[in-house]
């Protein structure tokens, strides 16, 4: 029988929203996402590091949300897919990743917008060399990439200004 | 603490290793001590003739450091690993204190001259990174003692590097890696250094290849002797990244594209590498 884990009173800021919560410290932050929060925007692919599906920002910056303990988020800002949107209205980037075409199944598709809201918030003018080396650690398996990085740009035009 | 806890602890820096390894069972620590809330473990400092590296620096950060970046073989590195959520997590000490063989900084660290800082409970010592890394993912810490920082003596006048690692895609380890530090005085090479990852069970020096490099005008010639001189000294593993015929192939190509860009920063010209991946 494995031994009762004691639980770890964490706090954090998820889409704005301050949560208090209970995690046993074995927790991922991915499963406090989908299963303590119900935020089930956030995918888990792969579970191994590689393919991307459950980037979420972590104050500001871009992780794996499966390959870090939820209990290490305590006292940070989360941004994940769910947060994008304002007030019914869509989040340019997830806007362009619609008009340019940049998802087909969209499994693959609210980690590959969190990696560029980081890229679009430190980069307002990406090159498409910029943009794929900010996306290199997203795997898509059906769309490609080409439609991806046009869904990127057209998500840096229309934030000009913004 | 760690004195405490004994030998089924285990630190946790960036997690980016440590947790997959937990998620497959390689790893199956009792208890594990995150690093991460520690003030002041994060840093890259100019120091009088070295570069000082807190152990829990991310890649991220030392790849925008505009101090690091003036040695353009760290850039190369810290700009290389993996992929961009990886280097916002990942750090230095952790990589260094895993002495993974495909890892990236080991490598990079050995083609300079390197101090690792480490403290434990009998007390702090600075071991040359030659003698940190004893083998795979096998270093001189002790159970008690934790990497502190990371200390680079830097390059003189009239250096160019460059590390270049070959990768399958963004996320995973390279399947053959090179570093190459030259110290060039009218194009004459007066000292090189030639560091080579995956393809061995440490990071292997290429003494051969360098000593093929030194004293020379570095020609066709030189660079074929020491491409040789490397395919030698390497010793790879067939595996799922590639056979061993095809990596000690792959690392020379590597070195022979390593010393060219190496010459081309010592010269003051300015160069941009990362990975290659396909």
């Amino acid at each position: 029988m494995p031994e009762a884990i004691e639980k770890i009173a964490i706090q954090l800021k998820v889409n704005g929203k301050p949560c208090s919560l209970q995690v046993e410290p074995r927790t991922l932050l991915v499963e406090l996402l989908r299963e303590h929060l119900d935020l089930t925007g956030t995918h888990v692919g792969c579970d191994t590091t590689y393919c991307g599906a459950c980037t979420v920002l972590l104050n500001g910056a871009a992780v794996k949300s499966c390959t870090m303990f939820a209990v290490q988020a305590d006292g940070a800002e989360i941004l994940t897919v769910e947060g994008l949107e304002k007030d019914g209205q869509l989040h340019p980037i997830q806007k362009a990743f619609g008009d340019a075409y940049g998802l087909q199944c969209g499994y693959c598709t609210p980690g590959l917008m969190l990696s560029t809201f980081q890229l679009l918030t430190r980069n307002r003018q990406p090159t498409d060399k910029e943009v794929r080396r900010a996306i290199a650690g997203n795997t898509c398996r059906c769309t490609g990439y080409q439609n991806v990085i046009k869904a990127i740009q057209l998500a840096a035009q229309n934030m000009k200004g913004a | 603490m760690l004195g405490q806890l004994g030998e089924d602890a285990k630190l946790l820096a960036g997690g980016q290793s440590l947790i997959p390894l937990m998620k497959l069972r390689f790893a199956n620590p009792r208890h594990l001590v995150d690093l991460n809330f520690i003030a002041g473990t994060a840093y890259v400092k100019d120091d009088d003739g070295v570069l000082r590296l807190g152990a829990m620096t991310r890649h991220a950060e030392i790849e925008s450091s505009s101090v690091a970046s003036k040695i353009p073989i760290l850039h190369d590195c810290a700009a290389g690993i993996a992929d961009v959520q990886v280097r916002n997590r990942g750090t230095i000490g952790g990589s260094l204190a895993e002495a993974d063989p495909s890892g990236d900084w080991g490598t990079v660290l050995m083609a300079l001259p390197t101090q690792v800082r480490c403290l434990g409970s009998s007390g702090e010592r600075a071991i040359p990174l030659g003698e940190f890394i004893k083998d795979a993912y096998t270093t001189a810490l002790g159970h008690d003692e934790l990497l502190t920082e990371v200390v680079v003596s830097k390059p003189p006048k009239g250096s160019g590097g460059a590390y270049i690692a070959f990768k399958r895609s963004a996320p995973v380890y390279p399947t053959a890696s090179a570093a190459v530090q030259l110290i060039m005085e009218d194009d004459v090479c007066k000292q090189a250094a030639i560091a080579l990852g995956c393809v061995g069970l440490a990071p292997i020096r290429a003494g051969d290849a360098e000593a093929a490099l030194r004293g020379q005008r570095i020609g066709e010639k030189q660079i074929a002797t020491a491409m040789d001189a490397t395919q030698a000294a390497v010793d790879p593993q067939s595996d799922m990244r590639g056979s061993a015929d095809y990596k000690r192939t792959l690392v020379g190509a590597l070195v022979k594209r390593a010393i060219d860009i190496a010459m081309r920063r010592a010269r003051g010209e300015q160069v941009e590498v990362s990975h290659i991946y396909a």
